[in-house]
């Protein structure tokens, strides 16, 4: 018995060790670097470096992994042209695993010791808001590309975004419904338990009425939920013209395959961002046929900078970039030419520059950031087309033209 | 409305019998073991992974038929092997090791909790997080009335596999007293591993048909129903079969109405709320007894 419980102490204690030796040389590595490049290398070639926390393990690895091919891309542009004032970036990517813990002691870990003079990140506004909060407190600039959550930016002055958020795109939602779709008899479904999904149908719902929209039903579910049979009949038992389901892609294909079953098609639904995944198009494009959705961006939208972005994404990746990849490329190459136009090459100073930033151009259209730190740009209406994500219109702050 | 009822009354039926299967596998390992089979679950959870891998394998709508039995078999087939697996590898050593010593009842609970979180972190490793559809291999109607019929039918074999064969009698002896069961003959050890096997075999055919009708696989997927056939399996008085069949088919029938009022929100709640108001009542269960023979 002693025999085998040494074997195990033995096991154990290898395994720390080794473990140990494992975060030593982690933490070292970086420290070496900037020691020795320090004395020997002139300041004007010591590269920018920007700190990057993503979700590249866990539940949202697809999110993650896809907005850090977009980061990529800005950053091999940016070095290609000569970098932020003649100096290269150099972007150091940190995995929270999708783990709000682990989101906390990374972005402690790059600002305290890799010393990054802003951030990039997260995908999640849940984790965005713990990343803003660690930033915030050290006075180091963030950038987060796709958290839509209006409490995010909210933090304090160092954190901003580059998309739009939930309460405007609610709003454009009942806008394009009611106003250009013409459509005054609503019905709501989404997940009672979730964030995104309750905080968008009630922007909705607000914005709808105000409108002169009737929300004829409203149904909501839980999020793990999966049988939405009886929801569908209830909602198909009201009669509602159009139904507003601003639901993540995932539970979007049980619903849209089971309301095609109850005799309700693909174009009575509107959704918002949360659809655009290639695994809506592939598990029930054909039920979806003809839906729209507010979103960021579209593969075919009739942008310059966006159809630039298209190319070089597709030569070096070998397929179409998502809405996350091209925020995620939005957010660097913001925060690069912001660093270029910075005053001083502080943290401080580049606060002030993003803060300053007016009219400009992305993949995801003209960002210009308001008071309040938000991205204020178009929102792009895509309808599903032949298993295709296809670009119908661009709306900000007016209706768009009518179908 | 009252079509509307009877419509979800239907669907319910079908959710319900699902929610039966699992809870079968659920009752059966406490019958006989007194254990909490936490892992089962999970094994619900690869027997849909690997159904999904066998249906897309075996041509998936091209193929329906074909497609659809033979992934349903090979599910079933690999549930039943993990099954016995997990009960070689985590539960057996310590029944054998622990016996007579005082925490031999919460040492394997707490193995099971573990092997738990194993299996759904070694599904996200070989399988990713990511939500994959099932091919649709029937108009959803039609697979309603399929996984009703398959569910009653395994469950009929059930009964007849507990009650009237050998083995159904070796179980009952094991789940009355082991160690006389033991002293009679009977190779224990085996007769759990083929407890075990059952109840994955009858997870993997629940997992199919639920992935069939809702259309979607991911790792953390055995939570959610795990935790409602648990409650059936409750419900109905965990150890008692027939109680976890009637147990299941309430689960689905309330959670299906609930649907239909206002607070759809809340179901869970309500699921929950409804155990608690049974168990008040009857303690044992709705078909359980406080010293019925139990499998």
């Amino acid at each position: 018995m002693l025999g085998r419980r040494r074997w195990v102490m033995a096991i154990v204690a290898l395994g720390v060790s080794a473990l140990g030796l494992a975060a030593c040389t982690q933490k070292d590595a970086p420290q070496k670097d900037a020691a020795g490049k320090d004395p020997s290398v002139p300041a004007a070639a010591e590269p920018w470096r920007v700190g990057a926390y993503l979700s590249l393990s866990g539940a949202e690895t697809q999110f993650g992994i896809e907005t850090k091919e977009g980061i990529e891309l800005a950053v091999d542009e940016v070095n290609k042209k000569g970098g932020a004032k003649g100096r290269p970036v150099k972007v150091l990517y940190e995995d929270n695993k999708s783990n709000p813990q682990e989101t906390n002691n990374k972005v402690l870990q790059l600002i305290t010791r890799d010393k990054v003079v802003a951030l990039l990140g997260e995908v999640a506004s849940s984790r965005s808001t713990i990343g803003g909060i660690v930033a915030n407190k050290h006075k180091i600039p963030m950038i987060t590309s796709s958290a839509t959550a209006p409490e995010v930016t909210q933090i304090g002055p160092f954190v901003f975004r580059v998309c739009f958020t939930d309460d405007m795109q609610g709003q454009m939602g009942a806008e394009f419904v009611v106003k250009t779709m013409g459509k005054k008899r609503i019905g709501i479904l989404y997940a009672s338990d979730d964030v995104y999904s309750s905080g968008l149908a009630a922007q909705f719902r607000d914005a709808a009425k105000k409108l002169g929209g009737e929300i004829v039903v409203e149904k909501s579910f839980i999020k793990t939920e999966t049988n939405f049979t009886t929801y569908i009949n209830e909602i198909h038992d009201a009669k509602p013209d159009l139904v507003y389901a601003p639901i993540y892609y995932n539970a979007m294909v049980p619903i849209a395959r089971q309301a095609k079953a109850a005799g309700m098609p693909g174009s009575m639904f509107v959704g918002g961002d949360g659809w655009d995944a290639e695994t809506l198009l592939q598990d029930a494009g054909e039920e979806m046929e003809g839906a729209y959705f507010t979103n960021h961006y579209a593969p075919d939208v009739p942008w310059p900078n966006a159809q630039a972005f298209l190319k070089a994404y597709k030569e070096r990746f070998k397929r179409d970039p998502s809405s996350l990849s091209s925020l995620g490329y939005d957010s660097a190459l913001l925060l690069f030419d912001a660093m270029g136009r910075a005053k001083g090459d502080t943290p401080e100073a580049i606060r002030d520059a993003i803060a300053e930033t007016k009219n400009f151009q992305g993949a995801t259209g003209a960002i210009t950031i308001d008071p309040n730190r938000n991205a204020d740009k178009s929102i792009v209406i895509v309808q599903i087309k032949n298993k295709k994500f296809t670009y119908f219109a661009t709306v900000n702050d007016k209706a768009a033209a009518k179908p | 409305m009252a079509m509307k009822i009877v419509n979800a009354l239907i669907t319910g039926l079908a959710q319900g019998s699902m929610i039966a299967l699992v809870a079968l596998g659920y009752t059966m390992v406490y019958g006989i073991l007194k254990l909490i089979n936490f892992a089962h679950s999970e094994v619900f959870m690869m027997g849909a992974f690997l159904g999904f891998f066998g249906i897309t394998a075996l041509g998936g709508k091209d193929s329906p038929l074909v497609a659809g039995v033979g992934g349903t078999l090979l599910a079933m087939v690999f549930a039943g092997l993990l099954g016995m697996l997990v009960e070689r590898i985590a539960y057996a050593p310590l029944r054998t090791r622990g016996k007579g010593k005082a925490n031999t009842r919460v040492t394997p609970l707490v193995t099971a909790l573990g092997m738990s979180v194993l299996l759904q972190n070694l599904a996200q490793l070989l399988f990713t997080a990511q939500y994959r559809g099932y091919p649709q291999l029937l108009p959803i109607e039609d697979t309603r009335k399929v996984i009703f019929i398959s569910a009653f039918s395994v469950m009929i074999a059930l009964q007849f596999l507990v009650h009237k064969t050998w083995m159904g009698k070796a179980m009952r002896a094991l789940s009355v007293n082991i160690e006389a069961a033991r002293l009679m003959g009977i190779r224990t050890s085996r007769v759990i591993s083929i407890t075990f096997i059952t109840g994955s075999v009858l997870a993997a055919l629940g997992a199919v048909l639920y992935c069939l009708d809702q259309s979607q696989v991911y790792p953390t997927m055995g939570v959610v129903i795990g935790t409602r056939a648990f409650v059936a399996a409750v419900i109905g008085g965990i150890g008692n079969i027939p109680g976890a069949m009637l147990g299941g088919l309430l689960i689905g029938i309330i959670g299906e109405m609930t649907k239909l009022t206002a607070y759809s929100g809340l179901q869970d709640v309500l699921v929950f709320t409804a155990l608690i108001a049974v168990l008040l009542v009857k303690p044992t269960g709705l078909l359980g007894k406080a010293s019925i023979e139990k499998v």
